[in-house]
């Protein structure tokens, strides 16, 4: 098995409501994310994805459970220091991450001379100029200002500020969302090439699901706060277990014209209003076209249903009772299988 | 020049329209002459990426421009066999709303927070007329045909209570609630999740079927223009680019840009996490083209020519239309 860069066990926060009980916006995750590998993680707004990012980061505490970074627990006992570079995080809008006052050598130095990673002016400007090479950047993009870069490149200054301080994975939240379409491309394409280079591990956050399919190699799937399905990209997108999953893989329209025409009708049911209490058991039974009465009484666990394909639905673990999974227990994902073994 | 209906007017001409800014008597043009024709019962999508002028060209329409600094500059358009730049704005007025009805991005930000959903959608049906008991009872109508639950309890709510995909939902209902001949969406969907997305995809096909208004459709996303639309133009630069049937255009582009958009995303065809095929290159900013055509630094069939002359759009047969001086089978590096 290849080494656990970040491992999140039975991961809740909760963040305090001035009136009635605290919002939970992570009921309780578990994931691991391998050398040199991909996990994407889809769900609608308000599902937890972008907490958990930040979370895994170390912007925020787990209000409970379990983070570790290459086998090592983050807690305020042990602090973060030379840990927390090991982990980046790589935000949607790269005009508000970078500074505007300061140009592309002065954002990337900056980072530099806070970990102490260069001695003097010279070892800083040549790194700098390496730093940029990384991403496909000219030095000349060194003295410019963020407000004169496109969005893609602006990205790409941002991720080379993320690649700075040598870290093993990024936390990719939304990273081409507020691109053009015709420059996302042009991001996907570095991210593999880097990850190829450098074999960083990444976590990419997302709600486009053909792009996720397409650089992930594990996929996990977020409902309210809680992982309802994961798996190797194609099983999860390509086979999908829970009914959720299904919803979403159906509701993307497909560039296609002709597969557009023989659309099935929407699935997803009506959403919850953002930050609402799910109802009793399994909290997509509202909107769930299978649901049964075991469903309203009893929340399902993660269970791995195919040789690492983990759902949580009472519907599907049924069905596939006869070709059985081993049940994992719940809030454990240790077993998740590396994608094509 | 296509005419999808057969030989009927055509509900909305466009011709020549020219959006952009003036400083010292100088014009820096945004839009640089759009023609386009909306059929009544037709959906058009309009497809750019930001910059493209998309966005400019729908609200010129109902002279809804951020005027200053941006205004028509010169241009018709013609709705209904009326000339709509030269109506006053009293007149135009009537047009806004109860013939054409537009949808925008941000939902959160086109209702008014302090008012209940309900007051709003009556103040809209009492400005175009309708008696105050008629409009109440209408309300209710609507709000249960875009498919809100409990369309008491929504009418009753403030919009901060609703979700974006309700919001959005509210504010079609409010669109619908006079039956405009045609509705123009901004890329009404691309704040939300796309499970919302779908639904109000077909609200809009279904009160399209049951009404027959027009639709035109401004997005970047080309799934949702092959899912709902007959007709698409594609905008670069400030002009249309391509014009095509949809099924014409994702089947066999005619205009390099629209070839490397849809290359640009991940299909069926490309590899799990091998290179995707990149453009190159940045949109460019309208106001400051040089000479030729705008796509030309981005494209990788281009000849001497595409860096003198500007191409009109050509026809290139099945109803497609390119602004480009070669055609699809002369296409070569």
């Amino acid at each position: 098995m290849a080494e656990l860069i970040i491992k999140a066990t039975d991961v809740v926060k909760e963040y305090p409501s001035r009136r009635g009980p605290p919002v939970r916006a992570l009921r309780g995750v578990s994931l691991v994310v391998e050398a040199a590998s991909t996990l994407g993680i889809v769900g609608e707004s308000g599902c937890g994805k972008s907490t958990l990012g930040r979370l895994l980061v170390g912007l925020e505490e787990p209000t409970s459970g379990r983070i570790e970074l290459m086998g090592r627990p983050v807690d305020g006992t042990s602090g973060r220091g030379v840990l927390a570079r090991q982990v980046q995080l790589v935000f949607q809008d790269p005009f508000s991450s970078l500074n505007p006052r300061l140009t592309v050598a002065a954002a990337l130095g900056e980072v530099l001379a806070v970990h102490h990673l260069v001695a003097g002016r010279a070892e800083r400007r040549s790194r700098v100029d390496e730093l940029l090479g990384m991403v496909a950047l000219a030095p000349r993009f060194a003295s410019r200002y963020p407000h004169e870069l496109s969005g893609g490149q602006a990205q790409r200054v941002a991720i080379a500020r993320a690649l700075a301080v040598q870290p093993q994975a990024l936390v990719l939240d939304e990273p081409t969302s507020a691109l053009d379409v015709s420059v996302r491309a042009e991001v996907i394409n570095l991210l593999t090439r880097l990850q190829d280079e450098l074999g960083l591990s990444y976590v990419f956050i997302s709600h486009d699901l053909a792009m996720v399919r397409h650089i992930s190699d594990v996929i996990c799937v977020m409902y309210l706060g809680k992982v309802v399905e994961s798996g190797p990209y194609e099983a999860v997108l390509g086979a999908p277990l829970h009914p959720y999953t299904r919803a979403l893989a159906d509701a993307v329209p497909l560039p296609d014209p002709e597969v557009e025409a023989s659309r099935r009708k929407s699935t997803a049911g009506e959403a919850l209003v953002l930050g609402a209490e799910p109802p009793g058991g399994c909290p997509y039974n509202p909107r769930c076209p299978l649901v049964e009465e075991v469903c309203r009484a009893q929340i399902p666990a993660l269970l791995e249903l195919r040789p690492g394909h983990f759902a949580a639905c009472h519907v599907a673990a049924r069905e596939l009772v006869s070709t059985p999974g081993t049940p994992a227990p719940p809030g454990t994902l240790g077993a998740l299988g590396t994608p094509g073994a | 020049m296509s005419q999808p209906s057969g030989a009927r007017e055509p509900l909305l001409t466009l011709r020549g329209v020219r959006v952009g800014t003036s400083e010292h008597r100088h014009d820096h043009e945004i839009v640089r002459g759009v023609d386009l024709e909306v059929f009544p019962g037709e959906k058009l999508g309009i497809v750019g990426e930001s910059g493209s002028g998309k966005s400019l060209t729908v609200l010129s329409v109902l002279r809804l421009l951020p005027d200053p600094p941006v205004r028509l500059l010169g241009g018709t358009i013609t709705f209904a066999g009326q000339d709509l730049s030269r109506l006053d704005d009293k007149r135009l007025q009537k047009v806004r709303g109860a013939e054409i009805a537009m949808v925008y991005q941000d939902p959160m930000t086109s209702l008014n927070p302090l008012l209940r959903v309900r007051t709003q959608i009556v103040e809209t049906l009492r400005a175009h007329g309708v008696d105050r008991r008629t409009a109440l009872a209408r309300c209710q109508e609507v709000l249960g045909q875009v498919g809100l639950p409990g369309a008491e309890r929504v009418g009753r709510a403030f919009p901060h209570e609703l979700s974006g995909g309700m919001v959005q939902r509210v504010m079609i209902a409010i669109a619908l609630s006079v039956s405009p001949r045609l509705l123009i969406a901004d890329e009404p969907t691309t704040a939300l999740d796309v499970t919302i997305q779908q639904q109000i995809l077909e609200l809009v096909e279904d009160v399209q079927a049951r009404t027959g208004m027009a639709v035109v459709w401004v997005t970047h996303d080309l799934g949702v223009v092959a899912r709902i639309v007959d007709n698409v133009v594609v905008m670069y630069a400030g002009r249309v680019v391509e014009r095509a049937p949809a099924r014409r255009l994702f089947a066999r582009p005619s205009h390099p840009y629209t070839l490397a958009l849809l290359g640009s995303l991940p299909h069926a065809g490309t590899g799990h996490r091998q290179p995707l095929t990149q453009i190159g290159g940045t949109p460019p900013d309208p106001s400051r083209l040089e000479r030729g055509c705008p796509f030309r630094p981005r494209c990788p069939f281009r000849v001497d020519r595409c860096a003198e002359e500007e191409p009109p759009l050509l026809d290139r047969g099945l109803g497609s239309f390119a602004a480009c001086w070669r055609a699809p089978d002369e296409w070569q590096s």
